[in-house]
């Protein structure tokens, strides 16, 4: 698995994700920096990493979303291309159209840095087939603007298209109101894309996918990358 | 020419600042705040001398970066 992490400026998740993604393709990641006007070629996947890129000026990955990697990157997208936006990556990977809805301030109005349990609500993806029995992982989540917004048609649609890659839930895999970290409708903490290739999601797998991080809950996301990338080849 | 572009929540989105100030509001003493929306104004000096054209121009602004249509609505005002 050929994969690349983009950097913008204020990214502070970029290594963590590179780690993560090199130590499951068993290859380095590259990394991409955000004024690079065209990706490495032959890239399987491109992972958008947490952090405040330009300091969540405008709104959060706004500016992000218009600088010039993006372009190859939505190019990569709609070529049908692997692309992973976790924390302000999912907010960039909003921004830049490519994946529905939107991400508000906290309900709380507050930052929230602690561990929280999803539910693994799909294994149909390339991101969360290897899965397998594990549904609820425990992994953590540190933003303040990640209340996933969705109108009611949307919500739906996302339910109805199994599009709904994770929720907040609480250690028994219930989505109650108390597991829910930011006030995100219907506890979604991870969207697909319609052709289920682009996931993007608050939560960070990547902080939990190591023994020495502490837990491995986070691990198989980057196993299922590398098993959907080894079936296509 | 210079532009003002409004940006707010559009009715229907909650707005958790909002309702922290309306909040606060109360607790200052001022009785009757039934409710706060919140937003931002954007300033922009433009070489453009033509009114129509200019605020055609910021109009794609606010489309393409200066909002976010799925959540806020935007208006522009010229302000010469």
């Amino acid at each position: 698995m050929k994969s690349a992490v983009i950097v913008f400026p204020g990214s502070n998740c970029d290594r963590d994700l590179a780690v993560a993604l090199g130590a499951a393709a068993g290859r380095p990641a590259s990394m991409v920096w955000h004024k690079d006007a065209a990706l490495p070629p032959g890239l399987d996947v491109v992972a958008i990493p947490g952090g405040f890129s330009f300091g969540d000026y405008l709104r959060c990955g706004a500016i992000a979303a218009r600088s010039p990697i993006m372009r190859a990157v939505v190019d990569f997208a709609h070529r049908g291309g692997i692309v992973l936006g976790i924390c302000n990556g999912f907010q960039i990977l909003i921004e830049a159209g490519l994946l529905p809805g939107a991400l508000m301030r906290n309900q709380t109005l507050k930052f929230v840095c602690r561990d929280v349990h999803l539910s693994v609500e799909t294994l149909q993806s390339p991101f969360t087939s290897a899965f397998g029995n594990q549904r609820v992982i425990r992994v953590p989540v540190a933003h303040h603007d990640g209340a996933y917004i969705a109108d009611y048609a949307l919500a739906a649609r996302l339910e109805a298209e199994d599009r709904i890659a994770f929720r907040y839930v609480d250690a028994d895999g219930d989505a109650t109101e108390a597991a829910n970290p930011n006030g995100s409708v219907g506890n979604i903490a991870g969207v697909l894309s319609d052709n289920r290739r682009i996931l993007g999601m608050m939560p960070h797998p990547e902080r939990l996918a190591d023994p020495q991080l502490g837990g491995t809950d986070g691990a198989p996301m980057f196993r299922s990358l590398v098993e959907a990338v080894a079936e296509v080849a | 020419m210079k532009a003002r572009v409004f940006v707010t929540l559009k009715t229907g989105v909650l707005d958790p600042q909002g309702e922290a100030i309306r909040h606060a509001l109360g607790s200052l003493g001022f009785g009757g705040v039934e409710s706060v929306r919140q937003g931002k104004v954007i300033e922009i000096e433009l070489a453009e001398t033509d009114p129509a054209r200019a605020e055609a121009e910021v109009a794609r602004m606010a489309e393409k970066l200066l909002a976010n249509t799925v959540i806020e609505n935007y208006r522009v005002e010229m302000v010469g």
